[in-house]
């Protein structure tokens, strides 16, 4: 055990201080509202142009092929110099892994190079009206078809929903049933989706925090050629699972952004003493336990994954306790401000100008996405415990 | 930055383990709560052979010099079997505490406890139950900001029955005299200070232990115990308590592991770090204990079976050297919140 950084580390932690405490956008509006994206967008090109937007991929994407104990340093800088939510952590963390695992060359060089910068903003269609934890039962489909110029490739039908930032996104990466015949996992494609193509319609829905967050995407005939389905025909469902890698658990949701939330609320506590009293001293000292709980777990498992080893579902472990930390503490600063505590806007007399409150009913989110915390359970005790599935 | 223990370690836990598995099985302790001392026969010496009654002692006082990281897989061995000899009190807490202080007392006792002929009882400010003091040779105890090394024939005993059978609980009236004293002031302060650290920091790796082994039983019960025609194990409510157990105790899990490190590298941060594991930990074992008793149903309810000696070990621990509360006040102050004025 030896839990000092490297020189290389620390110059590393030294230049990512430097750059977002000089250049971090202060408050911005909501990453999804209209009015906010545009802005969050900027933000990822000025890190593009850094060599700070995706540190751990290969220099030829843009990146510094940092290691993931680089990574972690990364998100701990980013977000304790209060760095906004990520406009393009979809195609980051969720479609890119996918493409480096199963990508062709072709995929590789046209696709990768634009997540970064914002060039492409990519939104992800698995959940539809009737499938969401059980997403097997979808019922989207592809048809083989000729394109206009005679390629060949596939037209999709059908809706998917809850799609966030789907109004804001230029393309979208999802499952579809494109073999008829088949049922639950089997027959699906892992398809890559223009949002801009003849046969795709975009409606926004208003999340509870009452912003465009979310959309339902409605395919209609919409053609795909064969070089945007991603992996095997058929074998789509595989393709998702298996594109998230042994580090899922920790890129999800860094440690770092829970470490920059916890010291939040320890200084909320600390800057209005005569608002806690003994009973929300404890809650306080208990939220920054569990932050501080995660950035050891991200040390272990970073250290382990170094090494070679695979945590496989404890991904899920991780996910249940982030998604829970992130409303804990939320609710327990909510608590300290009482009640001014409902206030969303801007002026003097709301906890720091409303933010606790907006970013409550964002985390309120976290239990739900990226498989419920019930499904999250039933992996862990199935997969980690051994308990049996039926 | 490297968050593992290394394969000395990892090789002498299984050596412990090996150890445990053979010479403590539940029925030895279901036997030991029966006798005067609470002690598993033979244990000690076992653990004498292995090393790890000398494993904090210095070099030059027929130890191994090795620190907490060394022995926290070793404690939570100790709990996963429910070991009930004092080893925390003795290795992690009384060697350590003599070692610091040094001086006589200690050239006399630490290599007769090193080679598992003496046993020291521990009493901090903060607790006035002394854990196994009729069977010691030597009573370390604070007052105030001294510490004191006392002989068992100069302290009047009161046993005292604590809810787990295997602990020789005390009350222990006693002067303190010039002769006595072997730390006094801010040395004695910090030493006292530190000895808690060590000591919370060591029932802290015991009850991850504690709930491993109650996790793991009730696994395995759970696939057994079929009712409604299937295993309990396979209903997603039993599934749930589990997962959740697992879950907690596994976030205990790492500070458990720093607040060893941080009590070997000593700095400013480390009653913070003792203080998170202590509370995570106690909590997490609390779960588990709740759930083991909830997810088994009647049996666990009984003597019959053995998991009712791990739960109450639970009861014990969590509360020994500061509860959770304790421990999240003393983190708040170090975090610099502040109770309102009143």
């Amino acid at each position: 055990m030896d839990l000092r950084y490297s020189e290389r580390e620390e110059k590393f932690r030294a230049e990512c201080r430097a750059f977002f405490e000089a250049n971090v956008p202060r408050g911005l509006p909501p990453l999804d509202s209209a009015e906010g994206f545009p802005l969050h967008v900027e933000w990822e090109k000025k890190l593009y142009a850094e060599r700070l937007a995706v540190v751990d991929w290969p220099e030829e994407y843009g990146g510094r092929d940092a290691t993931l104990m680089e990574w972690l340093i990364f998100e701990e800088e980013y977000y304790r110099a209060g760095g906004p939510q990520r406009a393009t952590q979809n195609g980051i963390f969720l479609l890119a892994p996918a493409i480096f695992h199963f990508g062709t060359d072709e995929q590789k060089q046209r696709v990768l190079p634009k997540i970064p910068g914002a060039d492409e903003l990519w939104c992800q269609g698995w959940s539809e009206p009737g499938a969401g934890s059980d997403l097997a039962a979808l019922t989207s489909r592809a048809e083989r078809a000729e394109g206009p110029a005679g390629e060949s490739g596939w037209k999709l039908y059908g809706a998917k929903t809850w799609t966030t930032r789907g109004t804001f996104s230029d393309k979208t990466f999802g499952l579809f049933r494109s073999d008829p015949e088949s049922v639950r996992h089997k027959g699906l494609s892992y398809f890559l989706v223009d949002l801009n193509i003849e046969g795709v319609t975009v409606r926004p829905i208003n999340k509870l925090d009452g912003e465009e967050g979310f959309a339902e995407v409605y395919f209609d005939g919409a053609f795909v050629p064969d070089r945007d389905v991603l992996g095997e025909v058929d074998r789509g469902w595989y393709v998702a699972m298996a594109t998230t890698g042994p580090e899922r658990g920790l890129t999800l949701r860094s440690p770092g952004r829970f470490m920059a939330m916890a010291d939040r609320l320890v200084e909320l506590a600390r800057r209005s003493p005569e608002l806690v009293d003994a009973a929300l001293r404890d809650r306080v000292a208990e939220r920054w336990m569990e932050a501080e709980a995660y950035r050891l777990y991200g040390l272990w498992t970073a250290t382990r994954i170094e090494a070679g080893v695979d945590p496989g579902a404890e991904s899920s472990v991780m996910k249940l306790h982030w998604s829970q930390l992130d409303i804990d503490i939320h609710e327990t600063a909510l608590d300290i401000a009482g009640p001014v505590g409902e206030l969303l806007d801007d002026s003097e007399l709301g906890l720091d100008r409303g933010r606790w409150m907006k970013d409550y009913l964002f985390g309120l989110a976290n239990p739900i996405w990226g498989g419920t915390s019930e499904i999250q359970r039933n992996i862990v005790a199935e997969r980690i415990l051994g308990m049996p599935r039926k | 930055m490297q968050f593992e223990l290394s394969e000395d370690q990892r090789l002498m836990q299984e050596a412990v383990s090996e150890l445990l598995v053979k010479e403590c099985p539940h029925e030895a302790l279901a036997e030991a709560w029966e006798t005067e001392t609470g002690g598993v026969a033979g244990l000690w010496d076992h653990l004498a052979e292995l090393g790890i009654l000398g494993l904090t002692t210095p070099e030059s006082h027929g130890g191994l010099g090795l620190g907490p990281i060394d022995l926290v897989l070793l404690l939570e061995e100790c709990g996963r079997h429910a070991v009930p000899e004092p080893i925390a009190d003795i290795v992690a807490v009384g060697a350590p505490l003599l070692a610091e202080i040094a001086g006589p007392v200690a050239d006399r006792w630490l290599p007769k406890i090193a080679a598992g002929e003496a046993r020291v009882a521990i009493g901090l400010e903060g607790s006035p139950v002394v854990a196994h003091a009729a069977t010691a040779d030597l009573l370390l105890l604070q007052h105030g900001d001294e510490i004191h090394a006392v002989a068992p024939d100069a302290v009047s005993l009161a046993p005292l029955q604590s809810v787990d059978g295997g602990r020789r609980a005390h009350r222990v009236a006693w002067e303190p005299s010039d002769a006595t004293r072997i730390a006094s002031g801010s040395e004695g302060r910090a030493a006292a200070r530190r000895a808690f650290d060590r000591g919370a920091a060591a029932a802290a790796a015991e009850l991850l232990g504690l709930g491993r082994q109650l996790i793991d039983l009730t696994v395995e019960y759970a696939k057994g115990r079929v009712q409604f025609g299937q295993p309990i194990g396979s209903f997603q409510a039993v599934k749930h308590h589990l997962a959740n157990a697992h879950t907690k105790l596994e976030f205990a899990r790492p500070p458990v592991y720093h607040a060893a490190y941080s009590i070997q590298q000593e700095s400013e941060r480390t009653p913070l770090d003792v203080s998170t594991a202590k509370a995570l930990a106690g909590d997490a074992a609390h779960l588990c204990f709740r759930t083991a008793l909830q997810c088994h149903g009647a049996i666990a309810y009984t003597y019959e079976y053995h998991a009712h000696m791990w739960m109450k070990r639970v009861l014990v621990l969590e509360r020994q050297y500061g509860d959770a509360r304790f421990h999240r006040a003393r983190a708040a102050s170090q975090l610099g919140v502040t109770p309102a004025p009143a």
